[in-house]
């Protein structure tokens, strides 16, 4: 396998002859792979989240975030209609929404005051025609040759996504039937926000990505289930994957059988082969709340969005790039709009073991950048595979690798790699 | 400087040094029984949002963070050294409501990694609920706000 650096600066590749059962150490680490990103998945086939609809309630409001590199905000404009903009001034580049959220009349730039409505369109330029007869802008100034740049946006039971793509097939379509279901599943009512918050990584965002496909690492990194003897290796559970291998879903059922989850239930259940044992189990106290006796499900939207069911605690997660080696992890945590004050009280104590302080789950913020570290050399050396097979299909068990392959047959289609 | 904020000056003084000195079994031992301690992010705290970082009630909660953190969490080894400052008393409780007195402190929170790098890890301030249990003072109720929503890599010493 050769590597070679084109004269444009981005880097080109050759992937393994062996497939996406190995992943060249460079992906992680060249900056010209990362800018490639930017244009090919990020600004390229895809859909990407943005923000939730109940995070910009009214007319006015509006929420900023990244696709990729690229800052983007969600608005909703006086008539309720959902857009999202790059967030970007036509004049000078200056970012338009500075604040993270909040409610504009109008879209006015604090480095010269151009001003844009809601549907992104130049209103007015400040000194348009000069003072006193000089200055200003030419008279063939165009102000229609100046809109902000919109982008294609379409929402799913609340959450909003974008895409810099005019021919992408529309979301529900791109994501197919049982990603589209999983979403609805989930977002089957109104829900409220819990708590937020930014996990910073020091890893290539790939790198949580993968971590998060993964299933099987689980049981083996995170030692918390495992050393209080609450393991459940031989749950039911499934990995599936979506045709392109992009989007997956990891789903598992606490207990097969009713006297084990009625344990779980009361916070009753003893810790097994081991000495150690909580004090106090009001972590793990949980409910049945899904019809389907699902207690686990992990799913992730190509390319770093991630919808989380680990018992009653819900939570989204975006994991955003900033640059080759840091990564930005949004969490949401939310629970139902009409939970009941003891669903409310769940959710807050599992909310315990999610998120940087996570009793289970801490570890994977700093197991990215242990392989980051350790690959700043060796590009061409790769990682392994092959848990599961070589193959990228869905599957029964939960010790494989299967949909970390996926990721990377989507990446290679969309990369040409 | 009134008596409880000097009393609470050294509370956090001892409090602090049990941590930054690693004697986090003993960490439990400066709260009451049915304590609360969170940890709550800027935005989290404006927005009255629930769960924050970290969400404790009862010392055998802190107790297993403890526990936890010994035996089964992996994390690169780190120390903390908090620098706590601006201890001021903002309210005396009733009676009616558990007694005790409300107080605000500042801290900084500089992070030393294995390799030697540091960092300020954390800033924000103490919210805390201190009562006097047998002549000593305990938090019943520590919520730490921090300043950022963001939390680099992980957090799991206690702040």
């Amino acid at each position: 396998m050769n590597a070679i650096t084109e004269p444009n600066g981005a880097a080109a590749m050759e992937w393994p002859d062996a497939g996406v059962s190995r992943v060249p150490f460079r992906i992680y680490t060249d900056a010209g792979i990362y800018q490639q990103e930017q244009e090919r998945i990020f600004r390229g086939e895809a859909w990407h989240y943005v923000a939730m609809e109940l995070e910009i309630p009214n007319g006015g409001d509006y929420k900023a975030n990244y696709i990729g590199d690229t800052p983007v905000f969600a608005t909703r404009d006086p008539q309720g209609e959902i857009k999202v903009f790059v967030n970007r001034c036509a004049h000078r580049g200056s970012l338009l929404c500075i604040d993270a959220s909040g409610n504009k009349k109008d879209f006015t730039c604090v480095y010269h005051n151009w001003s844009y409505d809601f549907d992104g369109k130049l209103k007015s330029v400040a000194f348009r025609r000069g003072v006193r007869g000089q200055g200003g802008l030419p008279e063939d100034f165009d102000m229609a040759d100046h809109s902000l740049h919109r982008l294609r946006t379409e929402t799913i039971n609340g959450l909003i996504f974008a895409t810099f793509s005019e021919s992408v097939a529309p979301l529900r379509e791109w994501l197919g039937p049982r990603m589209t279901s999983h979403i609805e599943r989930i977002f089957n009512r109104p829900v409220k926000i819990l708590g937020s918050y930014v996990q910073y990584l020091h890893n290539n965002w790939k790198l949580y990505i993968e971590n998060v496909k993964d299933s099987y690492h689980a049981s083996l990194l995170h030692l918390f289930f495992t050393t209080f003897g609450l393991n459940r290796m031989s749950m039911d559970g499934a990995i599936e994957l979506s045709v392109s291998g992009g989007h997956h879903i990891s789903w598992s059922k606490m207990a097969s059988d009713n006297a084990a989850g009625t344990e779980y239930q009361d916070g009753a259940l003893r810790a097994m082969n081991t000495d150690f044992d909580l004090a106090d189990r009001g972590v793990l106290k949980n409910w049945p709340e899904f019809p389907d006796g699902v207690t686990h499900a992990i799913q992730g939207i190509w390319p770093n969005f991630i919808v989380q069911q680990i018992q009653n605690c819900l939570a989204i997660r975006l994991a955003v790039p900033k640059g080759v080696d840091e990564t930005e992890l949004q969490w949401v945590l939310f629970g139902y709009a009409d939970d009941t004050p003891e669903h409310d009280r769940i959710r807050l104590m599992q909310s315990n073991l999610v998120g940087p302080a996570g009793l289970v789950s801490m570890e994977d913020g700093v197991i990215g950048s242990f392989v980051q570290r350790s690959i700043q050399q060796d590009g061409d050396r790769s990682a392994v595979l092959e848990m599961g097979g070589r193959e990228v299909e869905s599957q029964k068990s939960r010790v494989s690798e299967a949909s970390v392959r996926g990721f990377w047959q989507a990446y290679r289609g969309l990369m040409k790699l | 400087m009134s008596a409880i904020e000097t009393r609470v000056e050294r509370l956090l003084a001892d409090y602090a040094g049990t941590i930054d000195d690693d004697q986090l079994e003993q960490w439990p031992e400066y709260f009451t029984q049915d304590c609360v301690y969170r940890i709550l992010t800027r935005d989290g705290y404006r927005n009255r949002w629930p769960a924050g970082v970290v969400h404790c009630e009862g010392r055998g909660m802190l107790g297993d963070r403890i526990l936890s953190m010994r035996r089964a969490n992996i994390f690169e080894p780190h120390w903390y050294r908090h620098l706590v400052t601006s201890t001021r008393l903002k309210a005396e409780i009733p009676a009616s409501e558990g007694g005790g007195w409300r107080l605000h402190s500042n801290f900084a929170l500089v992070r030393t990694m294995q390799a030697g790098e540091q960092s300020l890890f954390l800033a924000g301030f103490y919210d805390d609920v201190v009562v006097e249990q047998a002549g000593k003072l305990l938090f019943r109720e520590k919520t730490v706000v921090l300043d950022s929503n963001r939390v680099d890599t992980l957090l799991v010493i206690p702040v």
